[in-house]
């Protein structure tokens, strides 16, 4: 076991994967309770083509990526606001569309190749230092930034009218949690794939909120599960070696499935 | 207008306030002020105008014509929100599977107004506090879905009074609470008044809940119908119609 530790590669896929787990994790609570969990799904799909579009015009995909989906996120966003669209209206279109724009200049430039696949199906076994970097700084970025902004997203999300009537600017705040949450999907895909990342979003968060009494506990119980999540599925990965991502996403489904027949035999 | 609310210091001014959706107006140059150590009732039926004044209040709306004043300020450039307690109308806009404790409902009044929220030691007293001023501290680790809807509104009362404002605004109040909770509620809010010296401002379409604590009543119907102390609201014309219309016994299933 202690051998595994000694792989570079190993302990590069651990430690982006735990930040950007956190990321998720923390976010999926706020994004559920606001009655927005598509919007990762969305994104993702929306990422599809920044991936892309970095393919061919051979610059870096993860920044294409970031820039494409941030810029996605705040159009959603206007459109759910000012346009009078339903906010899945919105969310259905950008997805549908983005990948439409994604299969299109995939197609124009090189075909499908590997490199697109570790996109689609995440290869975080494969994380370059760099990457880890990225991930790792941006993740850590989202995290303080949610942490710091943590009881106005709760009142907000919670009891909107009165916390805008205490003086929480909720407009801006939740122009920051689309931004974050578009950063954490960019992120997630390295790790799980632009497929999946949705799943690390949604599924820990939803599995936390199923036997959680107070917000607190919520927080921890999905960051925990999202972590043991990328952990154990490294692992069994790395030992049977199975594809991380279906692991990642299937384990927590697990810890989803349990949680939810707790409470409901509970009562 | 009585002479001795006239000495009074105006907390909130509202001046000729108008407001329309689009389609009528539904506020019609409504002014009176809101004076220090007040318990106010604005009343009104259904439709009258009086959420819409609460939200120009509360700076949620911007009135066509007409102003408010916060202590003072125009409601613009108010920033010290912290000085007005809103209590929204129970249970309609939360959702009652939301995970969040009694202690966490209370914590957002106080830590959503800091740059940097720190959960201190007197963070912790200060929820206490509010908890006991409304009599639910032994409830303090519950879930706030699992409480009645009046012991939810004392909540909400608490979270409002843990930063100490100098008015507590709450919008139908006894919406959904029984006749008793009613009553026990009403002392509660009469000793705020009292003791702590707050300002009370009640929103309802009850006729009923004018009773002995308040002491102004602001009778809306588009336009500002009546305006004065209790007594001679219970004395007027206004009053009787009002009766008559049998506006006290409206009651609302949200």
């Amino acid at each position: 076991m202690d051998a595994i530790f000694h792989y570079g590669f190993l302990q590069r896929a651990f430690l982006a994967g735990i930040f950007v787990a956190i990321a998720c994790a923390l976010l999926g609570v706020f994004l559920i309770l606001r009655r927005d969990a598509m919007i990762g799904h969305g994104l993702a799909h929306v990422t599809f083509a920044g991936v892309a579009l970095g393919l061919f015009l051979n610059v870096m995909p993860l920044v294409v990526a970031l820039f494409i989906a941030v810029g996605a996120s705040l159009v959603i966003m206007q459109l759910k606001v000012k346009a009078g669209l339903h906010g899945d209206t919105a969310i259905a279109i950008f997805s549908s569309v983005g990948f439409a724009l994604g299969i299109l200049l995939v197609t124009l430039s090189h075909g499908f190749n590997v490199d697109l696949f570790s996109y689609l199906f995440g290869e975080i076994l494969a994380i370059e230092t760099s990457e880890v970097l990225f991930s790792v700084v941006l993740a850590f970025a989202v995290v303080f930034l949610v942490v710091l902004n943590y009881h106005k997203f709760m009142y907000m999300t919670f009891d909107r009218e009165s916390a805008k009537a205490s003086g929480v600017k909720v407009d801006r705040l939740d122009t920051l949690l689309t931004v974050l949450t578009a950063i954490t999907i960019v992120l997630g895909m390295k790790v799980v794939g632009i497929l999946l990342v949705s799943a690390l979003v949604v599924i820990p968060a939803a599995a936390g909120l199923q036997v959680a009494s107070s917000f607190k506990q919520a927080i921890v119980l999905s960051t925990g599960i999202s972590v043991s999540s990328v952990v154990l599925g490294l692992l069994l990965a790395f030992i049977l070696d199975l594809p991380a991502s279906g692991s990642i996403v299937l384990l927590s489904f697990l810890a989803f499935g349990f949680l939810f027949l707790f409470r409901r035999t509970r009562g | 207008m009585g002479s001795a609310a006239a000495e009074k210091k105006i907390l909130i001014d509202i001046q000729g306030v108008s407001y329309d959706y689009g389609h009528g107006d539904v506020l019609k140059d409504v002014s009176f002020p809101i004076n220090s150590g007040d318990f106010l009732a604005i009343i009104g039926p259904n439709g009258s105008g009086k959420t819409t004044l609460l939200k120009i209040i509360l700076g949620l709306l911007k009135p066509r014509r007409g102003e408010i004043r916060i202590m003072g300020k125009r409601v613009e450039d108010f920033k010290d929100w912290k000085k007005i307690g809103y209590v929204p109308q129970k249970a309609t806009h939360i959702d009652s599977l939301f995970p969040v404790s009694v202690e966490e409902v209370v914590s957002m009044g106080i830590l959503s107004s800091r740059r940097i929220p720190r959960y201190s030691r007197e963070t912790e007293s200060r929820i206490f506090k509010a908890l006991q001023q409304v009599g639910m501290e032994e409830y303090i680790n519950r879930r706030i879905g699992n409480l009645s809807a009046g012991q939810q509104q004392r909540v909400f009362i608490a979270r409002a009074l843990a930063n100490r404002p100098k008015i507590l605004i709450l919008d139908e109040p006894t919406t959904g609470v029984d006749a008793h909770t009613q009553g026990h509620f009403y002392d509660m809010l009469h000793r705020l008044s009292g003791e702590e010296g707050i300002t009370i401002v009640l929103v309802t379409h009850e006729v009923g809940i004018i009773n002995r604590h308040v002491t102004q009543v602001a009778c809306l119907n588009q336009t500002l119908v009546y305006h004065g102390n209790h007594d001679e609201f219970c004395r007027s014309e206004e009053f009787k119609r009002m009766l008559a219309d049998g506006h006290h016994l409206v009651s609302h299933h949200h």
